[in-house]
């Protein structure tokens, strides 16, 4: 299949920006090492192998439209439109991040671009992004909104009443389940009396879609479909995006609960190579290839540069931000 | 006698009762083969198979309205929750059901379930993966609520709640789990609902739990120095109080100091407070201090998280404030920059 010349910027687009998260992320983990200073604080859970599933979708989607994410949250952040700097710097837990350094991986969004925040409670962006929906359809408004949530979120009570109670008010809402097969160490065949958990939507009378979460086209254009359906009215979609997170469920998991054949077989799926292999086909030339890689790794080393310099919140923060 | 770590004695505990007796059984979110999240049942799935070690889908509100149906009808279940802040979705099935049910079937059933939940901060985890809720618990009547400082009291306090025939919260601080302490090589229970005295002095008393315990006996070694003996109480049990030892403590040094981890707001503190003023009024030579988490969510950076939760500076400097106490002085906290003043009166 050839593109043609606009779609191959939109297809480098993709590559641009799901290896901005890969390198996000990676550089991430390389500050909780201690021979760099241990800059980054806590845990934290990365996004590196279902970097397909946040870019694809958040292409399809306006501005002003909402997502809800989670702990692994980064890659939902920056495919939204999140500024890696303040990101960085929240991660590094200085003012200047997006929660003024109180609230780290978990705690953060920016309602200017329409991000309702990542969130430490699994399952509780459910009935958030629900209540955005409502919010929406109240105002008579056309934006829609995005909930990403994991295989094990789909387990917590929050997801059965949230599709609920979105499918009876036809909300605008794109439910998208990573299912990348494991809730930290559970495995999905433990946690889950049916195969798919898209087949789960039935049971609230909408749509289930399964996706090839490590393909970004197979991702935008079921994404396309349900916003679509659901800026005109149509009501929320369900869709499951089948993907894998490459390395452990938070920075100390060794992952002793899978296999290594499995991770390999996984690993040959990698979303950012077979958009490499796609770019490939469609001519780009090496020049290219690295004029985006130097530019994403720009971006990042300005990112870190912003975190370093940035100060530390003032004591006087402490009491700050607790009412208007 | 041997050396063990607050951890290993709490497994200890679930090894040697899941031993004792059938209807013991442990359930939780990667409790099997990945050990729970902080490795407190590493090995028992192996040890005791999937029948007495439940790895439970991430279904907290029904998985323990679960546990309550189990242990009404014959089971003893021990629940982990994997973060204690993570209790709030399970709530309903411990305040409106768990504690309940015996009262309101006129003591026609038990509910022997033991809750074990991981508080406490320090860790940089950010606001849901840091708090200490178990004022909050304190505020209902019909749960026993525990909370050991030491490896020794982890062991003897778990045992007892689990033979418990009622409800019990069992914390367990994140940060006590790799520190150290002696614990008998023979069967040790320790009653629930009795303090202890981990260091006696006649100038003020702090009294304090958990984690908290070894900030208050690392004050008192400094102020020894200077002449202030400080009796450090650890409370071991929230509910049910052991008000005598309290009581008892206080009367001899005529002051007392609260420390905990939790929100400072209707806290332990609140509550030891109000019983002391109740009941020793006459005795108190200065008002009672309270030492607490500062009334804000726990923040993720460290500048920011050191200076919410207690410090030993804190510490210090408030138990000095209690012992220079004169009736002509008194401190006013400002409602909105939280800032303390001096005011003479
Ligand atoms: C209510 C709640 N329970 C448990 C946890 C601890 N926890 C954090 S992430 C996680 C697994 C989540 O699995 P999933 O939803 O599949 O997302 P994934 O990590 O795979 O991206 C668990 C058990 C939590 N944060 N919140
Ligand atoms: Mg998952």
């Amino acid at each position: 299949m050839r593109h043609s010349q606009n779609n191959i910027k939109t297809l480098q687009r993709y590559y641009h920006d799901m290896l901005l998260i890969r390198r996000f992320e990676e550089k991430v983990l390389s500050f909780f090492d201690v021979s760099n200073k241990n800059k980054i604080f806590g845990t934290t859970h990365v996004y590196i192998g279902q970097e397909a599933v946040a870019v694809g979708v958040c292409s399809k989607l306006r501005q002003n439209d909402f997502i809800t994410s989670t702990h692994r949250g980064h890659g939902h952040f920056l495919a939204k439109g999140g500024d890696p700097a303040r990101i960085m710097a929240e991660l590094f837990g200085k003012v200047t991040g997006y929660s003024k350094g109180k609230g780290g991986t978990q705690h953060m969004g920016d309602l200017s671009i329409g991000h309702l925040g990542s969130n430490g409670i699994t399952g509780g962006g459910l009935p958030i992004a629900t209540g955005a929906g409502f919010s929406i359809q109240y105002q008579k408004q056309d934006q829609v909104v995005v909930c990403f949530f994991g295989d094990g979120a789909a387990n917590e009570g929050m997801f059965h009443e949230s599709l609920n109670m979105a499918a009876i008010w036809s909300l605008p809402i794109i439910f998208i389940c990573e299912n990348n097969l494991y809730a930290m160490s559970t495995p999905i065949k433990n946690s889950f009396s049916v195969p798919d958990i898209a087949t789960r939507a039935c049971a609230y009378g909408i749509e289930g879609v399964i996706v090839d979460g490590m393909c970004v086209l197979d991702v935008a254009a079921k994404t396309e479909a349900a916003v679509e359906k659901a800026r005109g009215g149509g009501g929320p979609t369900l869709l499951e995006c089948k993907t894998y997170r490459f390395l452990g469920h938070s920075k100390n998991d060794l992952c002793a609960y899978r296999t290594r054949e499995e991770e390999s077989e996984w690993r040959k799926k990698d979303p950012l190579v077979q958009m490499e292999t796609c770019l490939h086909h469609e001519g780009m030339s090496l020049q290219e290839f690295t004029a985006i890689s130097n530019e994403v790794n720009q971006t990042i080393e300005d990112a870190v540069r912003f975190a370093d310099d940035s100060p530390w919140p003032s004591s006087q923060e402490l009491f700050t931000d607790l009412y208007c | 006698m041997k050396n063990v770590f607050y951890l290993k004695a709490i497994q200890e505990a679930l090894i040697e009762e899941i031993e004792r007796d059938p209807s013991v059984f442990l359930m939780g979110e990667d409790i099997g083969e990945y050990g729970g999240c902080f490795g407190v049942t590493r090995g028992m799935l192996k040890t005791f198979g999937s029948k007495r070690v439940v790895d439970l889908p991430m279904s907290e509100t029904s998985f323990m309205g679960m546990a309550v149906g189990a242990a009404i009808t014959g089971l003893r279940p021990i629940v982990e929750i994997m973060f204690m802040d993570f209790i709030t979705l399970s709530s309903d099935a411990i305040i409106n059901h768990a504690i309940k049910l015996r009262y309101i079937f006129g003591g026609g059933v038990k509910v022997p379930l033991v809750i074990r939940a991981p508080s406490g901060a320090g860790k940089r985890y950010g606001s849901s993966h840091s708090q200490s809720l178990e004022s909050l618990f304190m505020n209902f009547p019909g749960l026993k609520i525990v909370a050991p400082s030491t490896p020794a009291d982890a062991k003897g306090l778990l045992k007892s709640a689990i033979r418990d025939d009622n409800p019990v919260l069992f914390i367990e601080n994140k940060g006590l789990y790799w520190t150290k302490g002696n614990i008998p090589e023979s069967e040790c229970l320790i009653p629930i609902g009795v303090a202890n005295i981990r260091r006696e002095g006649c100038d003020v008393t702090i009294a304090t739990y958990s984690r908290m315990v070894d900030l208050a006996l690392e004050a008192a070694q400094d102020l020894a120095t200077e002449g202030i003996h400080v009796e450090v109480l650890d409370l071991r049990s929230l509910a049910p109080l052991d008000t005598d030892t309290l009581f008892n403590s206080v009367s001899k040094t005529g002051r007392l100091v609260t420390l905990e981890e939790g929100y400072l707001p209707t806290g332990v503190g609140a509550e030891l407070s109000s019983l002391v003023v109740e009941h020793l009024f006459s005795r108190l030579k200065s008002p009672i201090y309270r030492i607490a988490c500062e009334a804000v969510p726990i923040p993720y950076s460290p500048v920011l998280e050191d200076l919410a939760i207690p410090s030993k500076d804190k510490v210090i400097a408030t138990i000095k404030k209690s012992c220079n106490f004169q009736s002509n002085t008194i401190y006013v906290r400002n409602k909105w920059n939280h800032q303390e003043h001096r005011m003479d009166i």
